[in-house]
């Protein structure tokens, strides 16, 4: 996926929470996000947490964030 | 495909409701009423096998071999008034998903690419509570632009129509309307309050009245007893739609019911062959989250069990199996895709 990746990345796409709460495995936190992920779109930029402008087409998806650009799969 | 089997159900009572099924559904063509289908839903694990059998049998004999593709798009995405509590696209939740227009060009190629894959319906799809004129204008417009340039029927979900609105898509060619109950009417209040279980009905009769095909689905678990699982499908069977499209319940984080946890598949499926058994002649078409609830197995277990129909790819907001798994599973089950019948 082209998005911003998520080494990098500060924010879940899936429920826009931080990757990093700070404490604790983030695995744990976003597991059920990641297998989501394989299933709808992302909602949110994972590097501002902005609420993306997603169009899903019968074969594929775009999503657009205001600050960062679009995303695609 | 077989077509003659007769499942061992292992189980006196419920060996009797599949032959009486058996004699009334496939031998007379006549659907089960609203206390069968309960006795259907209710059917242990054991049966399942020999219902969804039964169940394929009575699509083979009645619709024949075909499975109908279609491919659907959101024109209008988020932001509707209404507050259907299982749906991401009602402006009343908190729900991640924002509001978007397609514009028209993008419109074509989505036709064009979901006709690529065989598919013969091409649905354009709006979250509103009912089309304006700014929207009905935008339809007219599409419907002009993929009929030039794809060969595709194309159908709309517009949300509830005025007399002369049907009239008008009915005139632009629209091949097809959809228009759901969603669930039965005893239930409906619990899901729906912005608008009555008789206005959904009221634009679905309008649509047949008018010579569209009627696409008028279900989606189940959203907490509806058994009971009224059989009553959404004997509703259905009673408005005799050209089509069924049956969802499964995909829980939307942020809508009320967002807890409501997945089905189990064997309900689903049970579903499935209840409503097959309930509607003998109808396109019964798989549509949203069936992936979630009965994952790959359940496609064709399904596709084996009653249904004859499905929505290839994506959905409005979400990811479905990609369109080639699909496909290829019906070339594995040597089932034939329907071919394109214009009535335009
Ligand atoms: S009318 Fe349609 S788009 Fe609007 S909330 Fe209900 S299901 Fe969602
Ligand atoms: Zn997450
Ligand atoms: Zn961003």
């Amino acid at each position: 996926m082209n998005r911003v990746s998520t080494a990098t990345a500060g924010f879940c796409g899936h429920c826009g929470e931080p990757f990093d709460g700070g404490s604790g495995p983030t695995s744990d936190v976003h597991g059920r996000c990641g297998e989501r992920l394989a299933m709808e779109p992302p909602r949110y930029c994972t590097a501002c947490r902005r609420r993306l402008k997603v169009q899903v087409t019968p074969t594929g998806w775009a999503a657009e964030c205001s600050r960062h650009g679009v995303l695609a799969p | 495909m077989t077509t003659q089997a007769t499942v061992a159900t292992s189980d006196e009572a419920s060996d009797k409701i599949l032959v009486d099924a058996r004699q009334q559904v496939l031998e007379k063509g006549i659907g089960l009423t609203q206390e069968q289908l309960e006795d259907v839903l209710r059917l242990p694990d054991t049966a399942l096998p020999a219902a969804l059998q039964l169940a394929h049998e009575v699509r083979l004999k009645h619709c024949g071999e075909d499975v109908e593709v279609e491919g659907i798009i959101s024109i209008k995405t988020g932001g509707c008034p209404e507050d259907c509590h299982f749906c991401s696209q009602s402006g009343l939740f908190d729900s991640p998903v924002r509001g978007v227009w397609l514009d028209i060009p993008e419109l074509v190629k989505a036709a064009k690419e979901t006709a690529a894959t065989g598919a013969t319906e091409f649905c354009i799809v709006a979250a509103v509570r009912g089309p304006d004129i700014k929207l009905m204008n935008q339809i007219k417009f599409a419907i002009d632009r993929i009929n030039e340039e794809v060969d595709i029927n194309i159908a709309c979900s517009l949300g509830m129509l005025t007399q002369r609105q049907v009239d008008q898509l009915a005139s632009w060619g629209v091949h097809r309307y959809n228009h759901n109950l969603e669930t039965a009417r005893s239930y409906f209040p619990k899901v729906v309050t912005t608008h009555s279980y008789e206005e959904r009905l009221e634009t679905c009769n309008m649509v047949k009245e008018a010579g569209m095909e009627l696409c008028c689905g279900a989606l189940i678990g959203m907490g509806e007893s058994l009971e009224q699982r059989a009553e959404l499908a004997a509703q259905l069977a009673a408005l005799e739609p050209h089509e069924v499209p049956l969802n499964f319940l995909n829980p939307r984080p942020g809508t009320p019911l967002e807890n409501q946890g997945i089905m189990d598949g064997k309900d689903a499926l049970r579903a499935i062959a209840a409503f097959r058994l309930a509607m003998p002649r109808t396109v019964l078409r798989y549509a949203g989250g069936r992936e979630l609830t009965l994952g790959d197995l359940g496609t064709r277990e399904g596709l084996l069990g009653g249904i004859n129909a499905v929505i290839v790819g994506n959905y409005l907001t979400k990811l479905g199996r990609p369109a080639t798994a699909d496909l290829n599973l019906l070339v594995d089950l040597n089932m034939p895709i329907t071919e394109l019948q214009k009535t335009l």
